[in-house]
């Protein structure tokens, strides 16, 4: 039956219904123009929640300044934001409520581009469910990979993808494969998995509320259709292990001490064992305590009060937890933050820090890298600017219990406060945490290669010099080297002498051998950069295929092969460490150009013809080279 | 609730004895049972809200221990302001915004409740929930600060305060439910009854007590009528309906489809948006 009608006929049958209805919020993103305003008015109107003189108003509007003839203009419903804009009004978030047969809804809406990632950051924070507005007509933008970045960022695990304006492109289903081919293997890249693509007109109605008859060959839901069907959060975290952060110490009288708090996770029922953290003073729930009664058992979302069997002291900040899945306790995190304010995050600084309902100080320990949310690709920065986004480490002076962002978003997610002025500066994920006194390894630290380069503020490459011995590559690399340190770069030489010297100290020069050589070489290269350095190794490697080897090991583009070259003759001449005489009198055997062989190499990205190159053009050209492939400015 | 209760050090409940404030009273028990709530309760009383107001406030004081605080502008009384002579919006403004300062200045109170919600208007629907004003009692709409997830963020200076808005993301809906299902007492003018009004300028005001000050050719007339929202009774306009329980209370308004707001005289007076009235303090 429909709302209204029910209403009319049995309206304790409604409120009993209305009561019971699941509430689901989620955030709409779109960028100007796609038809967010549009949808979201029509969702409104469909949903019967707009009032008479609303209506009024909005046919009158319509008519003045609508843009759709005769028709209405559900665009005009949301303006309201608009006026306040100008008036220079800070507007975050909007929120709207409507609500349908089976649930009710709070839309967060974040207007216009202006403060985009701090706002869609907010509302995202407390929705279910994202809807990401596209225009079939441009397809997967820049702008809609953004806001898929933000919601996954957000740990939002239901994103419909509204492909609106279908009518302009004459409801083809080929377009929407197209775009549909082309997000999926965006969100591959980004590891978003929960999402739906709809094809729709928010403009006529396709597939908002009702499947659309223009689109034949789409057999999903309308997004109505979706929203009604998709998961809420807040059950989905009934399930967690238990967490209820202590608000406020209810003491009346001398025999009541209360525990208030909201329930972050999980579900808590009189005689479960728990934890208190981060002290980890391990007791028992005497009584769940609702209003007026007591609770047989209060679940994630309900705000009650716990009394414990012991004597313990528990204060506002600490967190009751399920002994036997108790939360982490740490005083280092790796976090991401998303900087709302406009003085910039600095390293060294020191904020407030208000997770679940502790507030402890915390100093910005470095600045892993930040994230170009466009592109997803990570920058070095020793600071955040307003709307940037950067992964941190950050120290608080005392314990706190936490868990990692992606299993619970409250005991996860937190607030940065600046100490004089109060305002909120921040927003921030944890996503590991490591404690001073003990010597527990941040194994589960997800600091990479990106992350340590980004530290260093710069982009790690090999250059690897072969040739024969003597032809100069300890030299040049050398030389080389210099110039790089020069300019602020951190660099490490390895070379087979030092190798040989140390980590190949078993191995011989049978071919064997030296392709084992060849492979640790390329492994230490490998470590190294992985470390952020660049390296610079000086082989004689002198196969083809131990080379080959060694490149595999680097992303395209990062190995860089330099042949300095010498006929054996001159080598031999030139001959500073002696090996060529050695060789002669048979010290020592295979000296590759003295009878062993040697394979140049065929397309080296560097040759370096030696006969008539001295050691600093050599390094010079080696370094043009780099600069000319971008590898450094 | 209990947020304010723990951050702020001296926090109050305002009371204006209407529907939003007896949910807010019943969730303030809530909250802190079994201890009383902790804060007191404060009305800016205008001194023309209607006689039944008066003794459900008393009545709830009695039942409930609470700690009630009644503050009038006796400057706007000694100056002679009333919703007659002075017009509904300087009345609203000396009465209700001006006493409403002065109590907040006069107790040092750093934080007030109040029960205004997002969906009441438009404009309302970006409001935080957690409201700051400057020392001046002006809120800086530049200044308001990012709510996300459960995390608010109470922290303010030694002068400034904080408005806060629990029922921010309730409906108009679930307001009246909650009073259903809980079985929340309200103030009986809700109720459609009998009662006395006149009709001026095509609302009907009732005529509560004899103050209220006819025009010529007025005659009080006896009809079937309810209020939707309680102010002060010569500003507050009645409609007529047969709603005499809640729940056809519920449905009446949920098929009547106008807005709350349109029965509140105020509103029509003068076209001062909702940001002007709430920089200069309106609540
Ligand atoms: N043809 C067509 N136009 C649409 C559709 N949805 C929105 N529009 C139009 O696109 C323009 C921008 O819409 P609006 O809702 O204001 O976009 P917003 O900036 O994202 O809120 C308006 O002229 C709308 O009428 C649609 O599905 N089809």
């Amino acid at each position: 039956m429909a709302q209204t009608d029910l209403i009319s006929e049995d309206i304790l049958a409604y409120l009993d219904a209305h009561e019971h209805k699941s509430l689901l919020r989620f955030i709409t993103c779109g960028s100007v123009d796609d038809g967010k305003s549009t949808l979201i008015g029509r969702l409104l109107y469909e949903a019967q929640m707009l009032f008479e003189d609303q209506l009024t108003a909005l046919e009158a509007d319509s008519r003045r300044v609508g843009t759709q003839g005769e028709e209405l203009d559900f665009a005009l419903l949301l303006d309201g934001l608009a006026a306040e804009r100008e008036q220079g009004i800070t507007i975050d978030v909007a929120y709207r409520f409507f609500s349908t047969d089976r649930r009710k809804y709070i839309v967060a809406d974040t207007p216009g581009h202006e403060q985009y990632t701090r706002n869609m950051v907010t509302g995202a924070s407390t929705a279910d469910c994202a809807v990401i507005l596209l225009d079939a007509r441009k397809g997967v933008l820049t702008q809609t990979r953004r806001h898929s970045y933000l919601v996954h960022l957000l740990g939002i695990r239901h994103v419909a993808v509204a492909c609106n304006k279908m009518d302009l492109v004459e409801f083809s289903e080929g377009r929407f494969r197209e775009i549909e081919r082309e997000y999926a293997e965006f969100a591959a890249q980004l590891g978003l998995e929960g999402f739906t693509l709809i094809p729709l007109s928010a403009l006529r109605g396709d597939n908002v509320i009702e499947r659309s008859e223009a689109m034949p060959w789409y057999d999903g839901p309308s997004l109505m259709g979706y929203l009604e069907a998709v998961e809420v959060d807040q059950e989905r975290m009934q399930d967690a292990p238990f967490r209820l952060p202590v608000q406020w110490v209810n003491r009346p009288s001398s025999d009541f001490r209360g525990f208030a708090g909201t329930v972050a996770g999980g579900s808590v029922a009189p005689g479960d064992r728990v934890l208190v953290l981060p002290n980890r003073r391990e007791t028992t729930v005497e009584r769940v305590v609702g209003f007026e009664t007591d609770l047989e058992r209060a679940v994630a979302g309900q705000a009650v009060t716990l009394t414990l069997a012991d004597e313990i002291d528990v204060s506002r900040g600490d967190v009751v937890v399920a002994a036997d899945a108790p939360a982490r306790v740490a005083e280092q995190f790796e976090a991401t933050v998303v900087w709302m304010a406009e003085e910039p995050l600095l390293r060294g600084r020191t904020y407030l820090m208000r997770c679940g309902t502790k507030t402890v100080p915390a100093t910005v320990a470095p600045i892993h890298y930040k994230l170009d949310v466009d592109t997803l690709e990570r920058i070095a920065a020793n600071q955040l600017d307003l709307n940037e986004i950067g992964v941190v480490q950050l120290e608080t002076g005392s314990p706190l219990a936490f868990d990692p962002y992606v299993e619970n978003r409250d005991t996860g997610g937190f607030i940065l406060i600046d100490r004089i002025t109060n305002h909120t500066v921040g927003a921030g994920l944890l996503r590991s945490g490591a404690r001073r006194d003990e010597s527990v390894p941040w194994q589960e630290l997800e600091i990479d290669r990106e992350a340590r380069a980004a530290l260093l503020g710069q982009r790690p490459f090999v250059v690897w010099f072969t040739g024969l011995p003597g032809a100069g590559k300890s030299s040049v690399a050398n030389a080389l080297e210099k110039r790089l340190h020069a300019l602020g770069r951190h660099t490490v030489l390895i070379d087979g002498d030092n190798l040989r010297h140390g980590l190949s100290k078993d191995l011989s020069f049978s071919d064997a051998d030296r392709a084992e050589n060849n492979r640790r070489a390329g492994e230490v290269a490998k470590l190294m950069t992985d470390a952020g350095l660049i390296v610079l190794a000086a082989f004689v490697s002198p196969f083809r295929a131990d080379r080959e080897t060694a490149r595999s090991l680097f992303p395209e583009g990062e190995f860089v092969e330099v042949h300095v070259d010498l006929p054996a003759e001159l080598a031999a001449q030139r001959d500073r460490k002696g090996l060529y005489a050695r060789a002669e009198s048979g010290a020592i055997g295979d000296l590759t150009g003295a009878g062993g062989a040697y394979e140049p190499p065929e397309a080296p990205d560097v040759h370096l013809d030696m006969a008539t190159f001295d050691v600093a053009a050599a390094a010079e050209e080696v370094f043009r080279v780099l600069q000319e492939r971008g590898l450094v400015e | 609730m209990r947020e304010v209760v723990a951050e702020a050090e001296n926090p109050v409940m305002l009371y204006s004895i209407g529907k939003d404030s007896s949910v807010m009273l019943h969730l303030a028990r809530k909250a802190f049972w079994p201890a009383p709530p902790p804060f007191p309760f404060l009305h800016v009383d205008t001194t023309w809200k209607f006689q039944d107001m008066y003794r459900f406030r008393a009545r709830m004081a009695e039942e409930h221990g609470l700690n009630l605080l009644v503050h009038v502008n006796e400057e706007g009384l000694a100056r002679g302001i009333n919703p007659f002579d002075s017009g509904s919006v300087v009345h609203t403004d000396v009465m209700k915004t001006e006493g409403l300062k002065q109590a907040l200045d006069k107790y040092g109170f750093d934080a007030a409740f109040g029960g205004a919600r997002r969906d009441e208007e438009r404009s309302r629907a970006k409001e935080r929930i957690f409201s700051f004003r400057t020392a001046q009692h002006r809120w800086d709409p530049k200044n308001q600060r990012p709510e996300l997830w459960r995390l608010y963020n109470a922290r303010h200076r030694r002068g400034e305060s904080i408005r806060v808005f629990p029922l921010s993301n309730w409906t108009e809906l679930d307001v009246w439910l909650y009073i259903h299902r809980e079985g929340i007492p309200i103030v009986p003018l809700y109720f459609a009854a009998e009662r006395p009004v006149v009709e001026r300028d095509g609302t009907l005001i009732m005529v509560d007590d004899e103050r209220m000050r006819l025009e010529p050719g007025e005659e009080p007339m006896r009809r079937k009528v309810r209020f939707r929202t309680l102010g002060c009774y010569p500003l507050s306009g009645a409609v007529e309906s047969e709603a005499d329980t809640l729940p056809k209370i519920i449905q009446e308004m949920l098929l009547a489809k106008t807005s709350e707001r349109q029965g509140r005289v105020i509103d029509y007076d003068e076209a001062a948006s909702m940001e002007k009235k709430k920089v200069e303090g309106y609540f």
